[in-house]
């Protein structure tokens, strides 16, 4: 074999195996990470979570209340997935080192050489329509500045990784072509007719005329290109924003089916009532349960797995924040900033994981304060549900949000004086207000 | 205008060994707030007068919790939880009809599984199957025509509970204009009372929440502003205080503007 191929097999092999190994890595502590949370069994009517995963992560339905969007950010993905096609064959060239090995085994069958040349045309079609849509999406985050895609919240990382993406995007169609219209301009010379790729063939012909030397060493530029950017991409993923490109399938998988208003019953909470009204049967249907329960949560270990995955899964489009109330009347309050903040805590729980083998080492923080999420935030929610129903992938910051709440009453005694007014007029006389009970009725006594 | 007759209570109504039809759950803001009572007469004046046979539970009624679970106070909640539902399952309640989305939403959707489990329905449901059933019909229909009425959707209805069709549909036989905000049904914007915000004030901010809702609404050029949850109502109506609009734009309750249009309530 010639050595420049062997060559380029060993080192093809050399880089994927490494970026696997790599990205197998952070996959495993993400997977490790999001099962730090509270365990919840969520297994019921698989039928309708099918359904939804299929509808919201699938089908993007929720995007399209806003269309334009819709249609830009279905652009990139459908050509992002139907890339993945030829991506197939550019590995099996990497370790065998032939070049486009489908087409020639293919080439003498009319048909399936006629569905190779449109599946490549599809690729570049769509990889046109993803070029517009990345270039609009910098300038709404760039130039046109809309606003939820430029608050507070995403200063630094947040707004460099977005940016990185779309860039990513760019450079990675830029191989594509690359790669192809070269290809296309060396196959023509050869064989006096090209590909038949429609658009890389229309570069082709300003190029063809080229040096061979030039045209071969700019369409290896083009595949290792293309290869490193998505191997790159790989790498990059678990520690983007960008994740949730795959977790938006768990994610509407496992969210929750019942109505938004439904707030979970604090189980811990319902055996201490139970002991109160109830001590002696109380006590010996609890007492194997020895271990100390929190009220609510302080920290990302006492959440459910389900909200740490929604944190790992949220993409900081800011949609349940541009509808979030508070935030719109200039409060503290920000979900997407909850989400953020629970994701950045459960990361930083993750490396003091890894710093000490493997076990949690009490580093005097959590997710309230710390510079994660303020009581003044948690206390501006008005639990109205918007942030839920916004969200494209069915993230619930609501439910971070509440959980929050109870460990600052519950645990810390950390309420506004007014709050603790109201709970006691709710243990005292039953009402909200310093009314008497025996008042209750007393609408009825008048005209 | 109809004159409230007496309102039984359970406790009453198992001494005379009659088991009601329906309960109405009152709830905190319909027995003490002075505005939120007249929904609860105007309510009540539609049930007396259709002969339905429900009942209270007067001083037998407390607080569902809402406010303190939604404020992260479980254990509050719980046991108001736990002394509701004992009151309840001892009367055999089987349907509760309340006029406040709050108490609507915790009795239907959290007490189930503290073992209080009954058919609970909101005041614009039922409304609604009054009228389907052709139970209500306005003698007087031609009080609000032409008027234009926008309807703010409470949270714990809409979104919390997807009830957006009801309360439209007994505006619609008001035979007013229904006029949406921008931000109506599943993009509802909430009145700033959910979550026990009613019970404190507003954290720093450079607007309060019922003020931008009340623009929100003032943009539709509306006669009345519709609510069907006593939070909202006392929400919309100091927004409208504050624009001072009081008095061209009302601010009313599904139930009164039924009962005003049966001629049991004068409001207008």
């Amino acid at each position: 074999m010639n050595p420049f191929i062997l060559g380029q097999i060993t080192l093809f092999t050399f880089i994927t195996i490494v970026s696997f190994f790599f990205v197998y890595k952070r996959a495993k502590a993400i997977y490790r990470n999001i099962k730090l949370g509270r365990k919840e069994i969520i297994s019921d009517r698989k039928g309708i979570r099918f359904k939804n995963m299929l509808l919201i992560a699938f089908g993007q339905q929720k995007m399209f209340k806003n269309p334009l969007v819709a249609i830009l950010h279905f652009a990139i993905y459908v050509a992002f997935i139907i890339t993945q096609i030829e991506l197939i064959e550019i590995f099996i060239d990497g370790y065998t080192g032939h070049h486009r090995i489908i087409y020639h085994a293919i080439e003498s069958i009319y048909g399936l050489k006629l569905l190779y040349v449109i599946g490549v045309n599809a690729i570049e079609f769509l990889s046109v329509l993803a070029f517009i849509a990345t270039l609009i999406f910098l300038s709404r985050r760039n130039l046109v500045k809309v606003p939820r895609l430029n608050m507070a919240e995403l200063k630094g990382w947040a707004r460099m990784d977005a940016n990185l993406i779309l860039f990513f995007e760019i450079y990675l169609i830029t191989c594509i072509f690359s790669m192809n219209a070269t290809d296309s301009a060396m196959h023509y010379n050869e064989t006096a007719i090209g590909y038949g790729f429609i658009l890389s063939g229309m570069i082709a012909r300003f190029i063809h005329e080229l040096p061979h030397t030039v045209l071969m060493i700019w369409e290896r530029l083009g595949w290792w290109g293309h290869l490193i950017g998505v191997l790159g991409f790989m790498l990059y993923l678990p520690s983007s924003k960008h994740l949730h490109i795959l977790l938006a399938f768990p994610n509407t998988f496992f969210a929750r089916l019942q109505p938004k208003g439904e707030l979970s019953n604090l189980a811990s909470v319902t055996k201490e009532i139970k002991l109160m009204m109830n001590p002696e049967t109380a006590y010996a249907a609890t007492d194997s349960t020895a271990e100390s329960e929190r009220f609510g949560a302080k920290d990302v270990q006492d959440l459910s797995w389900k909200s740490l995955l929604d944190a790992m899964s949220c993409t900081e489009c800011g949609r349940c924040t541009a509808a979030c109330p508070a935030n719109i009347t200039g409060k503290l309050l920000s979900p997407r900033k909850i989400m953020m903040d629970t994701r950045d805590r459960l990361e930083e729980v993750g490396r003091n994981i890894d710093a000490n083998a493997g076990k949690f080492v009490d580093d005097g923080k959590s997710l309230i304060e710390n510079g994660y999420i303020s009581v003044e935030e948690l206390r501006a929610c008005t639990t109205c549900n918007a942030c839920v129903e916004e969200c494209p992938i069915m993230i619930n910051p609501l439910d971070i949000i509440i959980e929050l709440r109870r460990s600052l009453i519950l645990e810390d005694s950390n309420s506004p004086e007014e709050w603790n007014g109201m709970f006691a007029n709710i243990e005292n006389n039953a009402a909200p207000w310093q009314f008497s009970q025996q008042d209750r009725l007393n609408w009825a006594e008048e005209k | 205008m109809e004159d409230l007759k007496r309102v039984k209570t359970m406790a009453e109504m198992m001494a005379e060994g009659i088991s009601p039809e329906i309960l109405f759950w009152v709830g905190c803001a319909g027995s003490f707030d002075a505005r939120a009572i007249k929904v609860t007469k105007a309510f009540t004046k539609i049930l007396q007068h259709l002969n339905i046979n429900f009942a209270v539970l007067g001083k037998e009624e407390g607080c569902t919790g809402d406010p303190a679970k939604r404020a992260g106070n479980e254990l509050a909640y719980q046991m108001a939880a736990a002394t509701n539902i004992e009151i309840l399952n001892a009367y055999e309640v089987k349907k509760i009809v309340t006029t406040c989305p709050h108490c609507f939403n915790i009795l239907k959707n959290e007490y189930p599984e503290l073992g209080g489990k009954y058919e609970v329905i909101h005041h614009s449901q039922y409304l609604q199957e009054l009228i389907d059933a052709g139970k209500v019909t306005l003698k007087d229909g031609g009080a609000f025509k032409g008027k234009r009425i926008t309807f703010h959707d409470s949270c714990y209805m809409g979104r919390a509970n997807d009830v957006y069709e009801a309360p439209r549909e007994v505006i619609e036989i008001l035979d007013a204009e229904l006029v949406e905000m921008k931000k109506s049904k599943k993009n509802g914007m909430c009145c700033g009372a959910g979550g026990a915000q009613m019970f404190k004030e507003d954290e720093p901010g450079k607007q309060r929440i019922n003020t931008l809702r009340t623009e929100q609404a003032l943009e539709t050029n509306p006669d009345i502003i519709a609510v069907s949850c006593p939070f909202c109502m006392t929400m919309m109506t100091d927004g409208v205080k504050g624009k001072d609009k009081q008095d061209s734009i009302k601010v009313f309750d599904l139930a009164e503007m039924i009962a005003h249009g049966q001629g049991l309530d004068s409001i207008l």
